[in-house]
């Protein structure tokens, strides 16, 4: 069977492969679009709650209604979207990407790929805690899938470990579903999603936070029956004494997003600050042609940022594909104090460009510096919400003639 | 009278209002750096609203849920007596995003639409 | 015909019941657990071990050595991954490597081929990893590892084609002995008259041997822990690494699994005699087997942790098998099979049923057919292969499990084998056992579970029915 050769291969049907599989496309290039599951869309489809769409549509959707409004932007733009096909094999040397589906495998030869492979969940089994195994232990996303697209209860009467988005999210469906949610618990001293999911998931329904808080135990030899919940101090070290044991059949984890590579695992360099694909201000990776967008790169607080990475990446690949313009030279960005993690890893030279990044510590008042350009004011910066700096083609002109960029935060607190 | 302290949700910036209330009516908000934390305060000391986001069972459908939400907010203290509801109700596929699946949620004027198509299961 | 009845479906069992299969006999395997192997065979280190480890004239030493040796042919008959990979004993101190010295002179005494002190520079060669401190290491060429739970599959299913009877979720409650000669087996279900009954209960060996009026030494669960690290670590140990083993065990292990990951463990915690169900992992045993694991390897990093669970073993005073006949008729022992029981099934099935046959006469089946094809794998085979596959069935190229590329057609023909429950999916496929732990496959494999067996997901366990996974629907069906 002969191979594909096509413009852009986008891999991953989420916000970010949609806008990226949209935008290539209306740029005249050849595309298509896979994803793993039947239809597009990702996780945007059993995230039914609100928070999507306020940056991108100007409007507050769910996110089946902003997947719809991507999808529909896609079937608009003449992109190819294959369903139910897994890409098994990118081949670096010969640069070919092998998929397999119901009707066999597919080689394409693409000019260039887009990376939208988003992340994955830490599971229960990396945390290590002592205890049995019993059924009843389950991520936040599976729980939010069995709810929300099967229909289906995951128990009776929960605990939550983690206090991030999909954890608090996931605390207000349960609770609307009639199931007990006996606690929300958080390693750290504040919570880890955005607040206003706090309020109205939490605190609307008098779902208790316990903050420095942690599963030390699990019970229950075929389903769970109880865990016991300790204090840690600031290290996250369990403080003896504090343990209590709290009787729940369903334990759902919120501990961590993880960026997927698995398919360029060793092939395309990580930054071990976001453990995501390095990328420079177009989504190009450090393999030329081989572009990311999405939470396989950073993990993003909306999913219209994802959409705009997306976008990014579907532009520039496109214009290196159809050879507009050769890739220009990247220079590399660094972080120093107070930043956690930040994307891009590099400036590009183009006429726009945007950092994401979060600051280690909340900051009620302190400044941007980067490296060759005057400070900017940041003030009530906290590590649960991304900050964006939008960057002005003159502003990346002079940063570009600088052989490294240094962006920290400094606080004035 | 009584103070409700509470972070006005209007902007990212999260302002820590405090809230004075007697006898169901607001006297006063402190602590909001602009107007919108004002109008916030007065709403939610007295009525919190919220859009309530679920699900309703479809039959004859390629799947059993559709994602529905409410297409404006609804009382807080509505929010048990309307899942009530809704655990109740279903509608027939095919269902298309956007189709209202109850025209008016316990009096309060707010429609519950289908935010997804659900196409009707062949054979 | 001779009425066989095996008790126990782990390896043992179930690759005695296979053997009892070659001859014309009636011959019925029962297991108390709702799927097979689901006992002391699914949680152990999965190491065919060479023989060296064994004190000569000891029943280990025995049937190590030959198990060994028979391992490929069986694995290739029943198509179950093997691995030659090699082991290391390895000594970091003079004592320590008198210990090897011992060993490689049991082993020598046991028959095993190839065993060869290397020196820190031929062990640092093959193993970089390994830690500097190394003085000597005792190379084992023979050290192979498996998937003990699919030969336990493999070799139930094979059985099965061939006549075998099993009886799963079935526990024996009793046995009648009838003149120093056992009857008739009792079963929650009913009762079956035998002529021949296998004790291979493992850790519940000495409750049945009690059933039979034989005597039993002191059985008692020593439990070990594990932690399993990423497949994206494959190579950064090549082959079994063993420290200089203690009186009590081998010792805590840095190994690759079959599929490329890496296994450290086990530790080893003798519990009270009827602990039997103690597979709980605790935090002290965790920070042994870490701290165990960093003396062989010490760049080891715990950030690419996978799982950690906890394996028992049948532990006896005399540290030694339970095999062969008793002295009730037609009760024989296959039993206290700790390490390396494993191993020793392979060569102990055909011992014990062929000492059987001589004793009952029995005949070779002559339509006996011991070769079994795993189910396909996409993720294995060439591409002409698949296409045909596909041809035939397009469920084949629909991947569900996408840490293992585990296709939608081979969860149906695992259920179509026997699996009932996500577990007895997993086990026969590896859905589920990659780095998401079936973060993204488990809610769909639910649905193909309720699917293909007419059952309500609340119906679908985890594991043993009692493992319940939906509690109940969001909307009532109406």
């Amino acid at each position: 069977m002969m191979d594909k050769k096509i413009d852009c291969l986008v891999l991953g049907g989420g916000a970010g492969g949609l806008a990226a599989a949209a935008e290539a496309a209306r740029h005249g290039a050849n595309v298509v679009l896979l994803d793993r599951e039947p239809a597009p869309g990702g996780v945007l489809d059993q995230c039914i709650h609100h928070g999507f769409g306020v940056h991108r549509y100007r409007e507050e959707l769910t996110g089946p209604e902003f997947a719809h409004r991507l999808v529909t932007e896609l079937e608009r733009s003449g992109a190819e979207f294959l369903g139910k096909r897994f890409a098994s094999l990118v081949d670096v040397k010969r640069r070919r990407v092998s998929t397999l589906g119901p009707s066999g495998y597919i080689h394409f030869q693409p000019s260039r790929v887009i990376l939208a492979t988003g992340a994955r969940e830490r599971p229960f089994g990396a945390l290590g805690v002592p205890g049995f195994r019993p059924s009843g232990i389950l991520t936040a996303g599976v729980a939010q899938r069995m709810v929300n697209v099967d229909g289906l209860l995951p128990g009776r009467r929960t605990i939550i470990l983690g206090s991030g988005d999909i954890g608090l999210i996931m605390a207000r469906r349960l609770h609307l579903e009639g199931v007990e949610v006996v606690a929300v618990l958080e390693q750290r001293a504040i919570a880890g999603g955005l607040t206003r999911n706090v309020v109205q998931c939490l605190d609307d329904f008098e779902i208790p936070l316990l903050l420095q808080h942690t599963v030390s135990c699990v019970h229950g030899t075929s389903r769970l029956e109880g865990v016991t919940v300790g204090e840690v101090d600031r290290q996250g070290v369990l403080i003896p004494g504090t343990e209590q044991y709290m009787a729940a059949d369903t334990l759902v984890l919120s501990v961590g997003l993880i960026p997927d590579n698995e398919l360029v695992s060793g092939l395309v360099p990580t930054d071990k600050a976001t453990g995501g694909l390095r990328v420079n201000s177009q989504m190009k990776t450090e393999i030329d042609w081989l572009y990311a967008a999405g939470n396989n790169v950073i993990i993003y607080d909306l999913a219209d940022w994802v959409a705009r990475a997306g976008e990014t990446a579907g532009q520039f690949a496109a214009q290196a594909a159809l050879g507009e313009s050769p890739p220009p030279d990247s220079v590399p960005l660094e972080t120093g104090a107070n930043i956690v993690h930040m994307v891009p890893t590099a400036l590009a030279d183009t006429n726009a460009a945007c950092l994401l990044l979060r600051v280690s510590e909340p900051i009620a008042n302190g400044s941007l510096q980067i490296e060759g350009l005057k400070p900017r004011p940041v003030a009530r910066a906290r590590p649960s919400e991304m900050i964006e700096v939008e960057l002005s083609e003159e502003e990346i002109s002079e940063l570009c003639k600088r052989e490294r960029i240094l962006v920290e935060i400094v606080s004035h607190d | 009278m009584t103070e409700k302290r509470m972070i006005c949700l209007s902007c990212p910036v999260g302002c820590q209002l405090t809230v004075t209330v007697e006898n169901g009516e607001v006297l006063r908000v402190d602590g909001n750096a602009c107007p919108r934390g004002d109008v916030y305060g007065r709403q939610e000391a007295i009525e919190p609203m919220r859009t309530l986001p679920t699900s309703v069972r479809v039959t004859a459908g390629t799947r059993d849920l559709v994602s529905v939400k409410t297409d404006r907010p609804i009382p807080l203290d509505l929010i048990p007596a309307a899942m009530d509801l809704i655990r109740e109700i279903s509608v027939e596929a095919p269902v298309r995003i956007h189709d209202v699946v109850l025209d008016d949620l316990l009096g309060t004027g707010a429609k519950l639409v289908a935010t997804r198509d659900v196409p009707a299961a062949c054979g | 015909m001779v009425k066989i009845a095996v008790i126990g479906a782990g390896v043992v069992g179930a690759l005695i019941a296979r053997e009892a299969c070659k001859y014309e006999a009636e011959v019925h395997l029962f297991e108390r657990r709702s799927d097979v192997g689901w006992g002391i065979t699914k949680a152990n280190s999965a190491i065919i071990h060479a023989g060296f480890h064994d004190t000569p004239g000891s029943v280990r030493a025995r049937f190590c050595q030959p198990g060994n040796q028979a391992f490929p042919a069986l694995c290739e008959e029943l198509d179950v991954p093997l691995a030659h990979c090699g082991g290391y004993v390895l000594a970091f101190t003079p004592q320590q490597k008198a210990e090897l010295e011992k060993l490689r002179y049991h082993g020598e005494c046991n028959h095993v081929e190839g065993l060869v002190v290397h020196s820190p520079d031929e062990i640092h060669a093959r193993e970089p990893n390994v830690s500097p401190d190394v003085r000597w290491g005792l190379w084992s060429p023979t050290v192979a590892i498996t998937e003990p739970w699919a030969l336990s599959i493999a070799a139930t299913e094979n059985a099965v084609e061939n006549g075998l009877i099993l009886h799963i979720s079935e526990e024996v409650t009793g046995l009648r002995v009838d003149r120093a000669r056992v009857v008739e087996v009792e079963t929650g279900r009913g009762a079956y008259a035998v002529d021949i009954v296998i004790n291979a209960a493992g850790l519940f060996a000495d409750r049945i041997s009690a059933m039979a009026g034989v005597d039993f030494p002191e059985l008692f669960p020593r439990r070990g822990e594990y932690i399993l690290l990423d497949r994206r670590l494959r190579g950064f140990v090549n082959s079994v690494l063993f420290p200089a083993p203690t009186r009590k065990s081998k010792g805590i292990l840095v190994l690759p699994t079959i599929d490329g990951g890496i296994l450290l463990g086990p530790n080893a915690q003798d519990l009270k005699h009827d602990a039997k169900g103690r597979v709980d992992t605790t935090s002290s045993g965790l920070r042994e087997v870490e701290k165990g694991a960093r003396k062989l390897v010490p760049s080891l990093s715990f950030a690419q942790r996978v799982k950690t669970f906890a394996g028992l073993r049948p532990e006896t005073v005399q540290r030694d098998f339970v095999v062969g006949t008793t002295h009730v008729q037609g009760f024989l022992q296959a039993a206290a099979m700790r390490s390396p029981g494993l191993t020793a099934s392979a060569s102990l099935a055909p011992w014990l049923i062929g000492e059987l046959a001589t004793a009952y006469t029995l005949e070779r089946k002559a339509s006996f057919q011991g070769r079994r094809k795993a189910i396909p794998k996409p993720s294995e085979l060439d591409e002409d292969r698949l296409h045909d596959l596909i041809q035939r069935d397009p469920r084949y190229g629909h991947v569900v499990c996408y840490c293992n590329e585990v296709t939608e057609g081979e969860i149906i023909e695992a259920i179509r084998r026997g699996a009932r429950s996500i577990d007895g999916v997993k086990f026969r496929t590896r859905a589920g056992f990659g780095r998401c732990q079936g973060g993204s496959c488990s809610a769909r494999i639910l649905q193909l579970l309720a699917r293909e067996l007419g059952a309500d997901t609340r119906d679908v366990p985890q594991n043993e029915p009692a493992a319940w996974i939906v509690s109940g629907k969001a909307r009532d069906d109406g």
